[in-house]
């Protein structure tokens, strides 16, 4: 059954999606530090109508346009809760809560009218739901490859930037740095991210690669450029291991085992993690109380 | 013909709905030490942001030492309010001063051993030396208020506007940061605090700009920082007591 992993296209596919756990990881903290971690679960959810309506455009399943599409859709999501927050009195959360579920509520709506037209099953639309890596071929290979390393390259080149855009805007803006720039540039590399994710891993879960790698580095570091560093390498661990895993089966979803895999790296940070782990603070806590009932001890004789 | 370091002419901001800031009109001069006094809500956060182009303003003209906000940027250092960040951020003491030399720096470049330096030399003036690998949370209040300061030394400005640098610290905190800021002044940098405790304006600073959505009264403290004055930027409420001159005064307010 190890067989299928050896075939060149799983290869090719198992490097494309460890590839995009490690731009997923790299983003995610970005989007951790921003207190955003749920706008990556809008605007993955905002890229489906995209992705159908660029079908029903083209009438064909060329990747380019469907990333096309699902850009623009996600793009617009994060437009309307920029606009709704800034023009109402919804908070920021309400808004993107808002932006999830009407887009992908309309990316259902429209995806159901495709399958049931003439050749609409065969379009393989709904592989974009729960993400199904081993239905790519070559060239949507290297589109993502490519696009996840320019934005990995981004984040790593501006890295001091990144910092104190997210740690001090206020401050950042004070010494010349655009916010507005940064904010584009944000919104850039996130959406990016979610759409060459969304054939490998679908629109459900894809936020789940940005959101937990970062949550589990959290555990091991009080640097945030180590943070970054392990961030990455647990999502590039996960997307392999899981894009691995589900080629045993046939027709097994991608992206639920990585989700499962970057699942399993964070309750092992939560629970073993140097830095903030429970047992961490458990081991501390006990040593601090031994050290206290000593000291009581010696004052009571 | 030599310029104010900060002019401010007809300035107004608002908070949605509230007017928070109106026809706001003073004139810092160079190298003067200046506590902005007010009651709470009277704007006097707002006015900085504002200010420094963080808050839109509604009208207004705003120039330092005769150039747009953009030209002068260099000049001006900014301490703001220590909640206006999260402390759980990973990074440490030295790294949070280092971003003071960020603009200097250049964009995309790396900071060099000579800045870290810098930077390090900066928290001993503050007397952090020894907390600068220290994690920025496990800092207390008053010593993150001292690595902001740090932050705010190492870029070298001519002009700093700090928003309460003396909230919640402790006496020697407010000691220390007080002594760099005469020393600051001695150097003939302009600095503008937000401060909030009236029994020690006289002291602490040489002019006063009292603050009520507008500019009540802007002077030298000696001269304008008396009874009526207080008592007409802080509403009526304001009782002002002079238990004998071994005490100072003391301010106190009640309601009616």
């Amino acid at each position: 059954m190890w067989s299928a992993l050896l075939t060149s296209n799983t290869q090719w596919v198992l490097m494309s999606t460890m590839v995009l756990g490690i731009a997923a990881g790299t983003i995610g903290c970005l989007a951790y530090w921003k207190k955003q971690s749920l706008m990556s679960d809008s605007l993955a959810h905002a890229s489906l109508p995209g992705v159908v309506i660029a079908y029903l455009l083209f009438a064909r399943k060329d990747l380019y346009l469907l990333i096309a599409g699902a850009a623009v859709s996600a793009l617009l999501g994060a437009v309307f809760i920029q606009t709704i927050r800034k023009n109402s009195r919804i908070t920021e959360d309400t808004a993107m809560g808002m932006i999830l579920s009407v887009f992908y509520g309309l990316g259902i709506m429209l995806l159901t009218i495709v399958n049931r037209s003439a050749g609409g099953n065969q379009a393989g639309l709904d592989s974009f739901i729960y993400g199904q890596a081993a239905a790519m071929v070559r060239s949507d290979v290297w589109t993502m490859i490519i696009l996840a390393c320019v934005s990995i390259m981004i984040v790593v080149m501006m890295f001091k930037e990144w910092k104190i855009y997210l740690f001090d805007p206020d401050f950042a803006k004070g010494i010349g740095l655009s916010l507005k720039g940064m904010n584009v540039l944000y919104t850039l590399v996130l959406v990016t991210t979610i759409v060459i994710g969304i054939q490998a891993v679908g629109v459900i879960l894809i936020a789940a690669l940005i959101i937990i790698p970062p949550v589990s580095a959290r555990y091991w570091t009080h640097s945030f450029g180590k943070m970054l560093l392990l961030s990455a390498l647990f999502g590039g661990l996960a997307g392999a291991i899981g894009t691995a895993v589900s080629t045993l089966g046939s027709g097994w979803p991608t992206g639920p085992f990585i989700v499962l895999f970057a699942s399993i790296q964070f309750v092992f940070s939560l629970v073993f993690g140097i830095q903030k782990g429970i047992l961490v603070n458990y081991y501390q806590f006990k040593k601090r109380q031994k050290l206290a009932q000593l000291h009581a001890q010696g004052v009571g004789k | 013909m030599t310029h104010s370091a900060l002019k401010v002419v007809n300035l107004a901001a608002s908070y949605r709905k509230n007017k928070v800031l109106y026809d706001v009109n003073f004139d810092i001069e160079a190298g003067s030490l200046t506590g902005v006094v007010g009651p709470n809500g009277a704007g006097k956060s707002t006015l900085i942001k504002t200010v420094l182009d963080l808050h839109p303003a509604l009208t207004g003209e705003i120039e330092f030492f005769g150039l747009p906000f953009k030209k002068a940027k260099k000049k001006i250092g900014y301490v703001p309010q220590r909640g206006s960040v999260d402390w759980d951020f990973p990074t440490n003491a030295l790294d949070v001063v280092t971003m003071g030399l960020y603009g200097n720096i250049g964009w995309l470049k790396r900071p060099t051993r000579e800045d870290k330096e810098k930077a390090y030399e900066s928290l001993d003036k503050m007397g952090m030396a020894s907390y600068a690998n220290r994690q920025i949370s496990e800092l207390s209040g008053g010593q993150q208020q001292r690595v902001f300061l740090a932050r705010a030394l190492v870029q070298d400005a001519e002009l700093y506007f700090m928003d309460e640098p003396l909230a919640g610290v402790d006496a020697a905190t407010e000691k220390a940061i007080m002594k760099i800021l005469q020393e600051l002044k001695n150097l003939g940098k302009t600095v503008l605090v937000v401060h909030h405790d009236l029994q020690t304006v006289e002291d602490y600073f040489d002019h006063v700009l009292l603050l009520n959505k507008t500019v009540i009264h802007y002077g030298k403290t000696e001269t304008t920082f008396n009874p009526t004055n207080i008592s007409e930027t802080y509403g009526g409420n304001m009782l002002w007591i002079t238990s004998g001159k071994e005490n100072g005064h003391v301010v106190s307010s009640f309601n009616k």
